[in-house]
């Protein structure tokens, strides 16, 4: 075969320093390859670990609620005046008047209408839910103190949970002299008390200005640069013009106009900016001078014989407030029996005024709020109020929906499946479906809402946003994993089964549904699950079939409107409160538990009946 | 009628007596190779001798080529496989830790029982090796190498004109010589060989022996089969596995006419297998 | 009606079953029969089934069409041309007649109304004795057909293989569906907005007026600001996942320890059963302000709604499936292929990179093909973490706006029946059902060829 009488080539060289440093230099990226393979994984770890703890640390607040366990007086006057014991009079009583009263029974010093408006929006529009309740079903309460958890509003609530303020606590140093127990008082220390306080503002005046001036110099920046661009569109209008050509010259001076107006603008604002600046860094470089302190600096108080002022204007020794909680007397406090409070939020940064803080710190300190766990976001429906929303409309919804695909794509998953696997002849129309079968699973789940809101609704008429519809959009779109699914779980039945039923004399079919069905059952329902729990997640198709509407009532059959929880969850993170942000994330843990069951179910399944043959 | 081996005794004691005087290049000790709890191999003794063609023999499943795998440690790729023991190639211990792997095993090339060319161009297959371990300097260099190794395999005038066909286009016979050729593209110093002809036709098995008898002259051949014949034309010593234990190793013609041990006679004349 | 319509048939078939196999099975004792009882009971539902459902599927939607005609009659002709109306009326007639009608109804109102509950009360009993007639004299018809000789079984199978059939072609159904439903539309848009407009606009602004004489009353309908939005996300996500994704499937195909595996895999699958819904709201409300701060401490200008945390989170989303695909395609390589390259002395990388990936290339290929389509498909998280602004910018801090996104918008609402905007969405959806179909088509066959190659 061959004849060339070839001399022994040389070997690989492993010995030489060259040989060496290339092998080094191959297990170097050796070791590099592989340690992409584990930042890979590492990376996906982290983000689901990222994305999970989010929403975790968002979404457990939500489980707790506040509420003010107060002895609420419910008024026979107002209730039943009549005396029927009627349910539906006893519903119609005002009970947030009562409720409202007690909490006015808590601050009597709260006289005016502005202040009592102030005070009634600490507590929820569902605040006397919880009583209503008891007196309709135990009418003998009329006319009796009761003691009754009173919600509070979503914005006192989450002061409650911790996004309030830093509340800092001084006893004071010298012996404080006040002008007054209520509206508009001085104050005045023997010791410096109050420079300290006026330092705290002087740092805040200091810091404003630097913000102040960074703007300004990003501002200036941006303006630059549109100066730029304002002399660019300049020489094009005068290229416009030398060339005579009306249509560029207009769009020309469209351009130049638009380009002058913005300029101007920010020019003005950074002007403004500057200005403000330096005006700011001229108090603050003024250290003896009184200071106003206004909602853009941490909130200065003194608690002095069980009151509470807040400071409005401060000098080094002497300051003026307004109290905001009455105090018992104005005598002299002594040195460490009165303090400086500071609540290191400024107002404008947070969504309770220091008039509220001062009422929730007080209500706390009398032992009145409670905080308890929030059942009423799995058993009402939803609500604007975020503190109202609960869950259980979308849980029904979701339920019936799902039950609606659930009993429309197993039977038909299988039979297809069944039948592709083993019935199908060997032709152009078997390829057909399964070709179709596979495409289908890829097709966007956008496209199956564009399908089910021009032929479920406008072509068949059947309910919008009703669980029927979804269930039926949810069952063509998992159609495909069930029919993949149970076809790989009877492919992996050993057609042994089959001969032997065959065998026996048993028919096709007889062999099929009695032997080869139940071996491929486990694996089947694997599928099915997995399925379930992928419609139980699907958002976008819903969104098109009008599952997104406002409703409160859980819907009680498949034809009613309802929604499904993962667009609730879409719903509610559309919303501007923040609370809702909250509920949003308690919403998706809710979600993620049922997909979790739902799939570990489905793994536990698949672990405990597999079977290899 | 006894179907013992017929071997050709003059040309095989002859060819015996050229390579009997050369020196030992891998010497194995007391080697056991274990897969998870099965003990696949026990206490295997044997010295390979250089530029000479050893066949393994005995019956499936008797660790031949597991024994074969250890030769340039192939069997690290698989989980759960531990090899104890010692095996040498030059005095040095191919299971020292110190010993890289991937040196070893380009210095003990191997073919596999079946043809497994990249899905590349056949040019791309042979340069593979030479280019992994930087053995080229240069684009002529390389195609030296390449025209060279295909030219030692005896596939170079069947492939000369397409060198950029792929591999997997050509025939099982001269895929399996492709991967000689891409085997000795690196000039390892052994070459192992497990079933190389199993999967050929019986010309390309012929094509394939004549081969392995030119490349004896330059490089150390071990060679698993499961044809007796094929060990008895190709092969210098012949060593006999049976149940992962080494029964008997020995000039072939010996082994196939004189074999010392009762259950090597009965594997050569057929009474199991 | 329904009820009482199914309850009866499933009654009729309970019974025809009961009564056919006790039949077959009380003869069977006399004289050996083809088929088992139970077949003959099976055969007497069947023969009870399909003449029973026929006349509802038919009976049904011919009787409420003549009812809702007759009930028209006493409008205005002009009323039952427009269809806007004529639904409008419609549904009056059923309020009012249900008694669920708010406010007062006109005299002719109250009579169309009357005319449909008398008619109604009418077909709906007509139905009723009619599917019941018809199940008896398909029970006697099965009945009678009890004989030793007689192949129930045969014929039942030949049914219940109909039937399978039938489940079988629902996948054809809803491909048909879709494609018409979407391409009616389409067709529709086109006759309102030109072809040429819509694929090669550069502005995307569907909000059209009211008042012909407002502002922008026409709307604009260049697809293109979208397709760089779709692409500009798509790009990223692709970007996040290609390489991660790929990596991941590698290591686990090639290096990792059974230990690493048990643990690594059901973590993609756990990040694959995410709801987009899910991952939307992080993006939106977690990842997307951290990128803007971010940003703005390096002074960047950052969008809200940039399409930066759209693609990052979509890519996050995409890497399970990337990795699993190539996770198959990389196993499919056969091993004899890694052994040789082992045997050459190549180390696990370089066989990776110049034997594995090159024999998978086609494979992978295809799995970037299926991950694309899925990312230009994908709605909740643009929806959530994108913008509405039909920007045309290339630029990945800006806001930009997808298909899904506008199709969401467009549809989700009160819509405005028929016009150009409503129908926009459907054209919309044609062009994403066409285009991931293709990509799908061709990734699919693909994989197809990639498989044969080393089956």
């Amino acid at each position: 075969m061959t004849d060339v009488a070839l001399p022994r080539v040389r070997s690989v060289d492993i010995t030489s320093d060259a040989a060496k440093a290339r092998i080094r230099a191959r297990y170097r990226a050796e070791a590099r390859f592989r340690a992409y393979g584990v930042a890979a994984i590492a990376l996906t770890a982290v983000f689901l670990l990222v994305v999970l703890s989010d929403i975790v640390s968002k979404g457990l607040p939500a489980f707790t609620q506040h509420v003010l366990s107060m002895e609420v007086l419910v008024d026979k006057a107002e209730i039943d005046p009549q005396g029927t014991a009627d349910p539906a009079v006893i519903r119609a009583g005002d009970f947030q008047l009562l409720v409202r009263n007690a909490l006015r029974a808590q601050f009597p010093d709260v006289t005016s209408r502005l202040g009592r408006r102030a005070l009634d929006g600490i507590l929820s529009s569902g605040a006397a839910d919880e009583l209503r309740r008891r007196v309709v079903a135990d009418p003998s309460l009329i006319g009796r103190t009761v003691k009754v958890p009173v919600l509070i509003s979503d914005d006192a609530d989450l002061y409650f949970k911790g996004t309030g303020t830093k509340i800092e606590r001084e006893p004071g140093r010298g012996t404080l002299t006040v002008g007054g127990t209520s509206g508009e008082v001085t104050l005045s220390s023997t010791a410096g008390d109050f420079a300290e306080d006026l330092a705290v503002v002087k740092r805040a005046l200091s810091a404003q200005a630097r913000a102040a001036r960074t703007e300004a110099t990003r501002l200036r920046t941006i303006v630059q640069s549109i100066q730029a661009s304002r002399a660019a569109a300049e020489r094009e209008l005068a290229t416009a013009r030398a060339a005579g050509n009306a249509v560029q010259i207009a769009a020309a001076e469209r351009r130049l106009a638009a380009v002058t107006e913005e300029e101007t603008g920010l020019s003005t604002r950074m002007n403004e900016l500057s200005e403000t600046a330096a005006a700011l860094q001229a108090r603050f470089e003024a250290p003896a001078a009184e200071e106003p302190v206004d909602a853009s600096f941490p909130s200065l108080l003194v608690a002095v014989n069980g009151g509470l002022v807040k400071l409005t204007r401060i000098g080094g020794s002497a300051a003026t407030g307004e109290v905001l909680l009455p105090l018992s007397s104005d005598a002299a406090a002594q040195p460490g029996t009165w303090q400086r409070v500071t609540y290191q939020t400024p107002a404008t940064n947070r969504r309770v005024t220091d008039q509220e803080v001062a009422w929730l710190e007080a209500l706390r300190d009398r032992g009145v709020v409670e905080s308890r766990f929030n059942t009423a976001f799995f058993t009402s429906g939803d609500s604007r109020e975020p503190e109202l929303a609960g869950i259980r409309g979308a849980l029904v919804g979701s339920a019936l929906t799902l039950l609606v695909t659930l009993v429309l794509c197993l039977p038909i998953g299988v039979a297809a499946a069944i039948y592709l696997e083993e019935f199908a002849p060997k032709n152009r129309l078997t390829e057909v479906i399964e070709v179709n079968i596979n495409n289908l699973a890829a097709v966007p789940s956008i496209v199956f809402g564009l399908l089910g809101l021009a032929v479920f609704l406008s072509f068949f008429g059947l309910p919008r946003s009703a669980p029927l519809v979804g269930g039926l959009v949810l069952a063509l779109l998992v159609l495909p994993t069930i029919i993949i699914a149970s076809r790989a779980a009877i492919k992996a039945v050993p057609p042994s089964i089959k001969e032997a039923a065959l065998g026996v004399g048993a028919s096709h079919q007889q062999a099929v549904f009695h032997h080869v069905l139940p071996l491929a059952m486990p694996g089947i329902m694997t599928g099915t699950i997995i399925g379930m729990a992928h419609a139980l997640g699907e958002t976008a198709p819903l969104l098109m079939i009008g599952m997104v509407a406002f409703i409160v009532e859980p819907a009680t059959s498949i034809t009613d409107a309802a929604t499904v929880l993962p667009v609730q969850i879409y719903l509610w993170s559309d919303l501007p409160e923040i609370a809702f942000q909250a509920k949003t994330a308690a919403a998706i843990m809710v979600l993620l538990v049922f997909l979790f069951v739902m799939n570990g179910t489905a793994i536990l399944l698949r672990k405990r009946f597999e079977r290899r043959w | 009628m006894n179907s013992m081996v017929q071997v050709d005794s003059a040309s095989a004691i002859a060819a015996a007596a050229a390579v009997a005087g050369n020196p030992v290049k891998i010497v194995a000790q007391g080697v056991n190779v274990y897969y998870g709890e099965k003990h696949a191999l026990r206490d295997v003794d044997l010295d390979i001798q250089e530029r000479a063609v050893t066949a393994l023999i005995g019956p499936s499943g008797c660790g031949k080529s597991t024994f074969l795998r250890c030769l340039n440690r192939m069997n690290d790729t698989i989980v759960g496989c531990r090899v104890t023991g010692k095996i040498t190639m030059d005095d040095q211990d191919i299971y020292d830790p110190q010993l890289d792997v991937v040196q070893l095993r380009a210095r003990v090339g191997m073919v596999f029982q079946k043809p497994n060319p990249f899905p590349k161009s056949i040019f791309e297959n042979v340069a593979y090796g030479p280019r992994i371990h930087g053995l080229a300097r240069n684009k002529a260099e390389l195609e030296e190498i390449v025209v060279t190794s295909l030219k030692r395999a005896g596939l170079y005038e069947e492939v000369k004109d397409r060198l950029g066909d792929s591999g997997t286009s050509l025939s099982g016979g001269q895929q399996q010589r492709l991967c000689i050729a891409r085997a000795i593209a690196v000039s390892p110093e052994v070459i192992l060989m497990d079933e190389p002809c199993s999967a050929l036709d019986p010309i390309a098995t012929a094509k394939i022996e004549e081969l392995m008898d030119e490349l004896r002259e330059n490089y150390t051949i071990v060679i698993v089969t499961h044809s007796m014949q094929q060990a008895a034309r190709v092969s210098q010593r012949t060593a006999f596995f049976h149940l992962g234990v080494l029964v008997e190793v020995g000039v072939t013609g010996e082994i196939f006419t004189t074999p010392r041990d009762r259950r090597t006679q009965d594997y050569i004349t057929g009474r199991f297998g | 009606m329904s009820l009482i319509y199914f309850t009866g048939l499933a009654a009729l078939a309970v019974a025809g079953f009961l009564l056919g196999r006790n039949r077959a099975a009380v003869a069977n004792r006399t004289e050996t029969f083809h088929s088992r009882p139970s077949y003959h009971g099976a055969y007497v539902v069947v023969s009870v089934l399909l003449p029973m459902l026929l006349v509802f599927a038919v009976g049904v939607p011919v009787a409420h069409h003549l009812v809702e005609t007759q009930a028209l009659t006493v409008f205005d002709p002009s009323v039952l041309d427009d269809e806007l109306r004529r639904g409008a009326a419609l549904r009056d007639i059923v309020a009012v007649a249900t008694g669920r009608h708010t406010g007062d109804a006109t005299p002719a109102l109250v009579r169309a109304a009357e005319t449909w509950s008398s008619l109604r009360a009418w077909t709906d009993n007509l139905i009723l004795a009619g599917g019941g007639i018809v199940g008896l004299l398909g029970a006697a018809y099965g009945l009678r057909a009890i004989s030793a000789t007689f192949r129930a079984r045969n014929r039942v199978e030949r049914v219940v293989k109909v039937v399978l059939f039938g489940c079988a072609s629902v996948a054809v159904l809803t491909t048909v569906g879709i494609v018409f439903s979407v391409l009616l539309e389409t067709v529709h848009f086109f006759q309102k907005v030109s072809p040429l407009d819509f694929l090669f606009g550069l502005e995307w602004s569907p909000q059209t007026a009211i008042r012909a004489d407002q502002v922008g009353s026409s709307g604009a309908f260049g697809i293109a600001p979208l397709v760089v939005g779709t692409l500009l996300i798509t790009t990223i996500a692709m970007l996040v996942a290609g390489p991660i994704g790929l990596f991941a499937a590698i290591y686990l195909a090639e290096y990792a320890s059974p230990r690493v595996r048990a643990v690594a895999k059901p973590l993609l699958e756990i990040l694959a059963g995410i709801p987009t819904v899910v991952l939307g709201f992080f993006a939106a409300l977690s990842l997307a302000p951290w990128l803007r701060e971010l940003g703005q401490s390096l002074g960047l200008n950052v969008a809200s709604e940039s399409a930066l945390a759209a693609g990052l989170v979509m890519g996050m989303m995409i890497i399970p499936f990337v990795s699993s695909l190539s996770d198959d395609v990389i196993n499919a390589v056969p091993q004899s292929l890694r052994d040789g390259s082992y045997g050459m002395g190549a180390t696990k990388s370089e066989t990776i990179k110049r034997v594995v990936l090159p024999a998978a290339f086609s494979g992978i290929v295809s799995a970037m093909m299926l991950a694309i389509s899925r990312a230009v498909g994908e709605t909740m998280i643009v929806v959530m973490a994108a913008g509405l602004a039909a920007n045309l910018s290339f630029n990945p801090l800006d806001a930009v706006t997808t298909f899904t996104v506008q199709i969401k918008t467009i549809l989700v609402g009160d819509q405005e029946f028929d016009s150009a905007k409503t129908l926009s969405a459907f054209a919309l959806g044609f062009v994403l059902f066409f285009f991931t179909l293709t990509l799908n088509v061709i990734a699919m066959q693909i994989v197809k060829r990639y498989r044969e190659q080393y089956d």
